[in-house]
């Protein structure tokens, strides 16, 4: 074999490997892609049942009621609010009136079941994405003062 | 007048880095005779200018720390009168402005050090080299003066600092960055080099030797810093975690993985004269991925403990710069890169053949991280949702693909160049073979796991440990001389093993409690107890601490005292977790302090943690860069 032909069925192989790669990342990147919700979100049934998923916002005030690790509280967008039931070590920065996300499935009853409660590592950190809930309630509520005014 | 001063020589810096980045450059354009020659010597002289100017202006922001000087306003932000003197002086790379100061100094050290050892090389190549990295430092420099200067004062002065993220003060903070950087920006220095190469027309071996020693100090700097950053995160942030598949981390990592592949294909271009477009290659790949990873960590994209910007002129500022590195050098590549001969051919089994393949998987699984990381960034920028990418997606993916890279990792070090026997290979490595299998399945009927992860990760460890080994024996029966650089191979292969064989021996066997606690309650992971004995009230320089003492026992006799903490700090409303780990040479046993569970803070969630074989990581991560050590090390490089 010339040189040539070599690096070519060199540069074939190669190829060949990076698709079979390529396809088995984006089956992996498909089935493990986490999505966030909105408490409004969730109220609406958009979020997936039997399914791993986000929601965020904030921690609300006098919801959070511990028995030892068994913990449950509630994450409002102050439009709608999602119950929370977690079992385990909360952050430490873990407050209500606070920002929180939480990762994990919702139940047949409506009950998010958190497998994780996210830890972060500012106090005057907002999560991201729970800002986000917060603003997507105050707009839809600004949105409605509008609608109502003539 | 210390700020000013500080400011002003960066300033000054600027302009002689811009020099350093046009006239030698230029000089290798312009046609033979004295002005060329004068031309490319400036490159040395303003290299070293640059640098003392940058360390100057560095000197003078670290003056400003020492002596609370809270009229500067980034002083006022990171510091306080009560943090103690070393955290002061860490907190000047505490923050964006002066970590992105700190990353000036370091290349300008770089350079210096390229101006220095570079006595054997050709003017031009030195000209070259040093110019890319002035034009290199003129962007960063940029950066800093028009969007993120350390040096801006507060009027009126803050009467005391806000002082420093609690997080960040800790000793391995006063080293985590310099040394990332240090690889980080280490890879400006290879990629010099490969474009230094490419403007000369001369891939060459020559090149290849030239750039080896430099690309392998960045790399042990690179693993150095990696290595302290999971070791930060496993006794800092107080949950026993070492890697999180956090974005901050992944953008360490995908620089680490394409040098990687890099310093083995400029052994192949160096040694066989192959590879050398692909070395060049991964030699801009793993420069633009230090820069997106700086881009990513310092632009406030992501939000983290080390993310600090939020404006966004910031983020837009190193994106363009960003997109000048990657389509300048491509398309210099693009015109250059045609022109480079081949190398000798080698057979479809050969050492080449080897590398080949892994530098391949390396580059593959670096892809992989990478959409992982920016996939939500990009969704998010869209605005077409809010998404994110779990460590299960980055451990599906990235074991897969490692697990055939460590395999080939000991055929590669056995097969001759060129080409080599399949039958000589396999009956080389029978015994290892043999023994590693033997080895993977003792670790299940002993250790009482099951899972397949187990036996590949024991196994793979101890083949690429136990084939080392051989090698390693084989040639020491041999005479002569051994070279620094045989040693530098083996030690950080046998690093490599021992880093897989933590992984897998901490995955597999560790026990890990979540509990609730009272004073003289106590735990139990066989055959080790734990018993909360109480809790004292310690006041520190700058917060104030819960201090419970937990006894540890092995059957029954006692072991140790372990002292974890929960902090107050005066200056944040935020709890800080100190964890207390013993460590041994097979586990160790790490307890944390959750938080308190009634309001007469008697009773307390506290995690009780057995953690085998997490010390490996250290030792095999420390491994790895003493085998780049004595690899660059090597007696051949010096000449």
């Amino acid at each position: 074999m010339k040189p040539r032909t070599r690096r070519l069925l060199w540069i074939v192989l190669g190829v060949a490997v990076l698709a079979a790669a390529a396809a088995f990342v984006l089956n992996a990147f498909q089935s493990n892609l986490v999505f966030f919700f909105t408490p409004t979100q969730v109220a609406q049934g958009e979020a997936p049942k039997g399914r791993t998923f986000r929601a965020g916002g904030m921690v609300k005030e006098g919801s959070l009621v511990r028995q030892g690790n068994d913990v449950r509280f509630v994450i409002t967008d102050t439009e709608k609010d999602i119950a929370v039931h977690y079992v385990g070590l909360l952050p430490d920065l873990f407050k209500e009136g606070r920002g929180v996300v939480a990762q994990g499935k919702l139940g047949d009853d409506g009950i998010f079941v958190a497998s994780e409660v996210l830890a972060k590592h500012d106090e005057n950190y907002m999560p991201p994405e729970a800002q986000h809930a917060l603003d997507q309630a105050a707009a839809a509520k600004a949105a409605q003062t509008l609608k109502v005014q003539p | 007048m210390t700020a000013e001063l500080g400011h002003f020589a960066l300033i000054v810096g600027m302009v002689v880095a811009l020099l350093q980045g046009v006239l030698p450059l230029w000089g290798t354009f312009s046609r033979a005779g004295a002005t060329r020659q004068a031309l490319m010597a400036l490159a040395r002289p303003a290299a070293y200018l640059q640098c003392a100017l940058v360390t100057l202006s560095f000197a003078a922001l670290a003056t400003a720390f020492l002596s609370n000087d809270f009229s500067v306003a980034y002083v006022a932000q990171h510091s306080n009168s009560m943090l103690p003197k070393p955290y002061q002086f860490a907190a000047v790379w505490g923050g964006h402005e002066g970590s992105l100061l700190l990353w000036v100094l370091l290349l300008s050290v770089w350079t210096l050090a390229v101006g220095l050892f570079s006595r054997s090389l050709p003017l031009e190549m030195v000209a070259r080299v040093i110019g890319v990295m002035g034009l290199v430092s003129v962007g960063f420099l940029l950066f800093i003066l028009t969007t993120s200067n350390p040096f801006e004062r507060l009027l009126p002065a803050a009467s005391d600092g806000r002082d420093l993220n609690p997080l960040l003060q800790d000793p391995g903070l006063v080293i985590h960055p310099p040394m990332l950087y240090m690889g980080y920006v280490g890879m400006a220095v290879a990629f010099a080099f490969a474009v230094a190469a490419l403007l000369g027309g001369r891939l060459d071996a020559a090149w290849a030797r030239w750039s080896r020693p430099w690309t392998v100090i960045a790399w042990m700097f690179l693993t150095f810093g990696i290595g302290l950053g999971s070791w930060w995160a496993y006794y800092e942030l107080g949950w026993g975690g070492w890697w999180f598949w956090d974005p901050v981390e992944n953008a360490s990592l995908m620089p680490w993985l394409v040098a990687t592949a890099l310093i083995h294909s400029l052994m192949v271009t160096e040694k066989r004269g192959g590879f050398k477009a692909w070395t060049v290659l991964l030699a801009i790949a793993a420069f633009s991925l230090s820069l997106l990873g700086t881009f990513l960590v310092r632009s406030g994209v992501l939000t983290s403990v080390h993310a600090f910007a939020s404006d966004p002129k910031r983020g837009v500022f190193i994106l363009i710069f960003l997109a000048v590195v990657v389509g300048t050098s491509l398309t210099l590549f693009a015109w250059r890169a045609p022109r480079a001969t081949l190398g000798g051919s080698f057979a479809w089994i050969s050492r080449e053949s080897f590398l080949l393949a892994n530098s391949v998987l390396l580059v593959v699984a670096t892809a992989a991280v990478l959409l992982g990381t920016i996939y939500p960034l990009i969704i998010d920028a869209l605005n077409l949702g809010k998404l994110s990418v779990g460590p299960p997606y980055f451990n599906a993916v990235f074991v897969p693909l490692l697990v055939p890279v460590l395999f080939l990792m000991v055929p590669g070090s056995v097969a001759r160049w060129r080409e080599a026997h399949m039958s000589e290979v396999l009956h080389k490595l029978r015994w290892p073979g043999a023994l590693a299998l033997v080895i993977a399945g003792g670790a299940l009927a002993w250790g009482g796991s099951h899972s397949v992860g187990t036996f590949l990760g024991v196994a793979l460890g101890s083949w690429v440990a136990l084939g080392t080994a051989q090698l390693v024996i084989e040639r020491l029966r041999k005479p002569g001389r051994i070279g620094a650089s045989f040693w530098g191979q083996h030690v950080a292969h046998f690093g490599m093993a021992v880093v897989v064989l933590g992984i897998t021996g901490v995955g597999s066997y560790q026990v890990e409690r979540d509990v609730r606690m009272r004073v003289d309650d106590q735990v139990t992971i066989a055959p080790y107890t734990f018993i909360l004995r109480r809790f004292d009230e310690v006041p520190g320089p700058n917060y104030k601490a819960v201090r419970a003492d937990v006894e540890v026992q092995r059957d029954g006799r006692f072991v140790e005292v372990l002292q974890p903490e929960k902090r107050r700090y005066f200056s944040s409303a935020m709890p800080m977790t100190e964890a207390a780990i013993d460590s041994g040479w097979l586990r160790d046993l790490y307890v944390s302090l959750g938080e308190p569970l009634d309001d007469a803070r008697t009773e307390w969630s506290m995690r009780v943690y057995y953690k085998p074989f997490v010390p490996w990581l250290w030792a095999g991560v420390l491994l790895m860069v003493l085998g780049g050590l004595l690899a660059a090390a090597d007696r051949r490089y010096r000449r």
